[in-house]
């Protein structure tokens, strides 16, 4: 039958919406027991993932920020497999920040995927259920004979109907309680290689991010922040209002912003403005930050994290201690794109918009700011231009939302690189002390951790392999509190106690007589016979990475190349590695990195890839460069000229390998960063027999 | 006075400061927000763009520098993405977060045209000077030598 355009216009009035997805989110367990037709923004109680309308339009919905980490592309995957639909015909959209529909709609912690897993693929499967009936129904079949592919339902005499054709029908029915997913050997999008969906506007430069957002009437700002711990006394503003494209410069919370009609003209003003602090306690410097970690590491005031049998006693009858200090500085996020966010507040709305990676905080922390209701404040997400966990806070949404209910405009708050690398939030500078304690045979019998962090909170992770194979542990953890502002770094606190922990367990094997590789397994074969306490992690997991990354890497079989091995856990994957230097003119390089991954199934090999190599250049890069210092509460350096970032010319081969054991998927964001300092800090000592206990290493 | 000049092959006249950086004329003035800020002292490359075919830090080049010049902006180099290294770029599932790409897809395609057929060791030297937070610089330096591979000899 043709349609005519006539008819296809009838058709689409009659079909007034789209067939979104009603299943209840918030319990995973319960399915909703009507389906609806409602337009999507619309969609009451019901979550919106998935829309199908009648011209077999297939939009897919991505609630979680895309930050880099693949989320966009990798969640309707899942979707798009349980659906049984082709990936060309699907449409992806990023949703914008709502409660109602979404739950955990944020980006953090390596868990987007680990969470919501399940949910997605009932999302998918149960709409495929649902068209299979309304062919069987239609067809007077059981939907036992049917079957789908591709996006059409097929029947047992050959019938065939598309999902657009049976979306209405479909959606009529009620939702099915009984679920049967694909049998894993049968995915055709899971688990290969799928680009990522912006690729598209991304290389031909659309405006993507936040630092990108344009509104009616919206007008740009900076703001000039105090040292940390200092308070603003005075500032001069008469000479920058009078500057060209100046339109206000107010003060607020110990800061200046000045409002502009152009970047370049506050640039411009910044340089003129001056500001006068003062402060009650001595603005900190690097001297008093090393003042702090020796207080801490004497202070009678730990907080025992944990302990198990009695590590004083144990120490004192082992046969040989060793004992080793390690320590990192605060460090920037440094994401390419500085922190900024648009804000626009009127008397009884608000609407926020920009590069968050926990919209639903920031939309709660301004309704207390500025106390309008949360459901009066719209927040839209734009692409982030990585974040590293730098978006968690919400410093610089606050600071957007208060300028605009000052100056009573929508502005666009635009952070400097300067601003961005001075400005906070950093990755906690920390010191750390082991100790362990060998009986004659070389057997750990006592092992002892103390952290002792700057605004880290808890600075130990106290039940982390080898804690589990050990008899006697004690895991102790300090935190001196600093004007120094900091958040989560990519892998928070694991980020440098990694390198730590594993550079440490190689010293620990030496001085034992033991294989790196051999030792770890002989602790997770105690682990698997005599667990001790709380145990976390699964040995056996642990074990298979670290096989296969022997084998891989050909570990200790290659002449000429120096390698160090280390081996992690952490947001519920596990990750080995060998590192391989090579000493060219006298300095050590690295040259190839073997990484063995389980993170369950993998669902997008493509970014899955991404994902391991730029976690083990990002934590390669900081390991070997990053540092700020502190003078008088100002952290230097504030540029890429002198914080130094890895370059392209700077990387090792990286051969990234997977379990891929079908088990559900868990984080990827984060889990290859901890053990790439200590995988490289291993090989430099094979190859130069020097140890490094600090970072940067350089 | 203003300043004239060819942006992504259209004229245009910009009465502003003319000291004012390409970058910010760009995205401020002309609404070109392809183009990317990433340190404004042309250490990190996300500005890079063509001045008459050169790849340039367009952070720091005042626009009194631009005069009659010919200027190319991601947005003018293929607005369709079939640029050979634009293909690539998606071929290969290159961005991560993305916010670099446009200045790394530029000093690509500006090496590309200078040197079509570059060594792996040219490829790495010729796109060192960009930064990548993210990492994505194996796929980078493999994108572009893809690139030229579609690049006829």
């Amino acid at each position: 039958m043709k349609t005519s355009r006539r008819d296809f216009i009838q058709k689409t009035a009659l079909f007034t919406g789209v067939f979104t997805l009603g299943f209840d989110w918030f319990s995973a367990e319960a399915a909703a027991e009507t389906s609806t037709m409602e337009v999507v923004t619309g969609a009451g109680r019901f979550n919106a993932f998935l829309s199908i309308d009648n011209l077999g339009k297939i939009t897919l919905f991505s609630p979680n920020p895309e930050i880099g980490q693949g989320i966009k592309t990798a969640f309707p995957v899942v979707v798009a497999e349980e659906l049984d639909v082709d990936w060309a015909q699907v449409q992806v959209e990023q949703a914008n920040l709502d409660t109602k529909l979404f739950e955990r709609q944020l980006t953090g912690g390596s868990g987007a995927l680990k969470h919501s897993w399940e949910r997605l693929r009932k999302a998918g499967a149960t709409v495929r259920k649902m068209m299979m009936q309304a062919a069987a129904d239609q067809w007077k079949v059981d939907i036992g004979q049917c079957k789908t592919s591709k996006g059409f339902v097929l029947g047992p005499a050959g019938q065939k109907a598309s999902y657009g054709s049976l979306a209405e029908a479909a959606s009529k029915l009620p939702v099915p309680t009984e679920l049967t997913y694909k049998d894993r050997k049968d995915y055709k999008i899971i688990g290969t290689r799928v680009k990522g969906v912006d690729n598209k506007n991304v290389v031909t430069g659309k405006p993507l991010f936040g630092i990108d957002i344009r509104k009616p009437g919206m007008v740009f700002a900076q703001i000039v922040r105090p040292p940390f711990g200092a308070t603003l006394k005075s500032f001069s503003a008469e000479d920058v209002k009078k500057m060209p494209g100046i339109l206000e410069v107010v003060s607020f919370k110990n800061k200046v912003a000045i409002v502009g009609e152009n970047t370049y003209a506050i640039l411009q003003a910044r340089a003129s403005l001056t500001c006068d602090y003062s402060s009650d306690a001595p603005l900190e410097s690097n001297e008093t930050h090393q003042n702090w970690f020796d207080e801490g590491m004497k202070s009678e005031k730990a907080q025992v994290m944990r302990k198990d049998g009695d590590f004083a006693a144990a120490i004192a009858s082992a046969a040989k201690v060793i004992e080793a200090t390690y320590e990192c500085p605060f460090i920037s996020h440094s994401p390419m794109e500085p922190m900024n966010f648009f804000a626009d507040v009127k008397a009884d709305s608000v609407l926020l918009a920009g590069p968050t990676q926990v919209p639903q905080p920031a939309q709660k922390a301004v309704s207390d700011l500025l106390k309008i209701p949360v459901d009066k404040i719209q927040v839209e997400l734009s692409k982030m231009g990585g974040g590293f966990g730098r978006r968690l806070s919400n410093d610089f949404v606050l600071e957007a939302a208060e300028l605009s209910s000052i100056i009573k405009k929508p502005v666009l708050v635009m952070w400097t690189r300067e601003d961005d690398m001075t400005g906070g939030t950093y990755r906690p500078a920390a010191r750390y002390r082991f100790k362990a304690g060998l009986d004659k045979n070389g057997e750990i019998i006592a092992f002892a951790l103390r952290g002792v962090g700057l605004n880290a909170g808890n600075s130990t992770r106290q039940d982390n392999f080898p804690v589990g194979a050990i008899e006697n542990v004690l895991i102790e953890s300090v935190d001196q509190k600093s004007a120094v502002t900091t958040g989560p770094w990519r892998a928070p606190i694991t980020n440098f106690l990694g390198f730590a922990e594993q550079a440490f367990l190689d010293e620990v094997a030496e001085v034992a007589g033991k294989d790196p590789i051999q030792m770890r397994l002989a602790l997770l074969e105690k682990v698997k016979t005599k667990p001790v306490g709380k145990i976390t992690y699964e040995p056996a997991r642990f074990e298979e990475v670290i096989k296969q990354v022997a084998e891989k890497a050909q570990w200790k079989k290659k002449p000429g190349v120096h390698q160090g091995f280390s081996v992690y856990y952490s947001h519920l994957s596990y990750v080995a590695q060998i590192a391989e230097v090579k000493v060219e003119k006298g300095k050590p390089k690295v040259t190839k990195v073997t990484a063995v991954t389980d993170c369950g199934e993998v669902v997008n090999l493509s970014g899955a890839e991404n994902q391991v190599k730029g976690a083990i250049i990002d934590g390669m890069g900081h390991a070997m460069f990053a540092k700020l210092n502190f003078q008088k509460g100002v952290a230097s350096p504030s540029n890429f000229n002198a914080y130094r970032m890895i370059r392209g010319n700077e990387i090792p081969v990286i051969d990234a390998h997977f379990v891929n054991n079908g088990i559900a998927p868990t984080g990827l964001g984060e889990p290859a960063l901890p053990p790439t300092g200590g995988s490289i800090a291993n090989a430099i000592y094979a190859a130069t027999k020097k140890r490094h206990y600090k970072q940067p290493f350089n | 006075m203003a300043i004239n000049c060819t942006v992504n092959k259209k004229k245009v006249s910009l009465d502003i400061d003319p000291n004012t950086p390409l970058l910010w004329a760009l995205r401020d003035h002309l609404s070109l927000l392809g183009t990317k800020y990433g340190c404004g002292i042309a250490q990190c490359g996300a500005c890079t763009v063509w001045v008459n075919g050169e790849p340039t830090r367009s952070c720091v080049l005042p626009i009194s520098a631009v005069s009659n010049a010919q200027i190319t902006t991601i947005e003018g180099l293929d607005s369709a993405g079939k640029h050979p290294v634009q293909v690539a770029w998606d071929e290969l599932d290159v961005p991560q977060c993305g916010y670099c790409q446009a200045g790394q897809i530029m000093t690509a395609a500006g090496l590309l045209k200078k040197n079509p057929h570059p060594t792996d060791q040219e490829i790495v030297d010729g796109m060192s000077g960009n930064i990548c937070r993210c990492g994505t610089y194996h796929r980078i330096q493999e994108a572009v030598k893809l690139a030229s591979k579609k690049t006829k000899k």
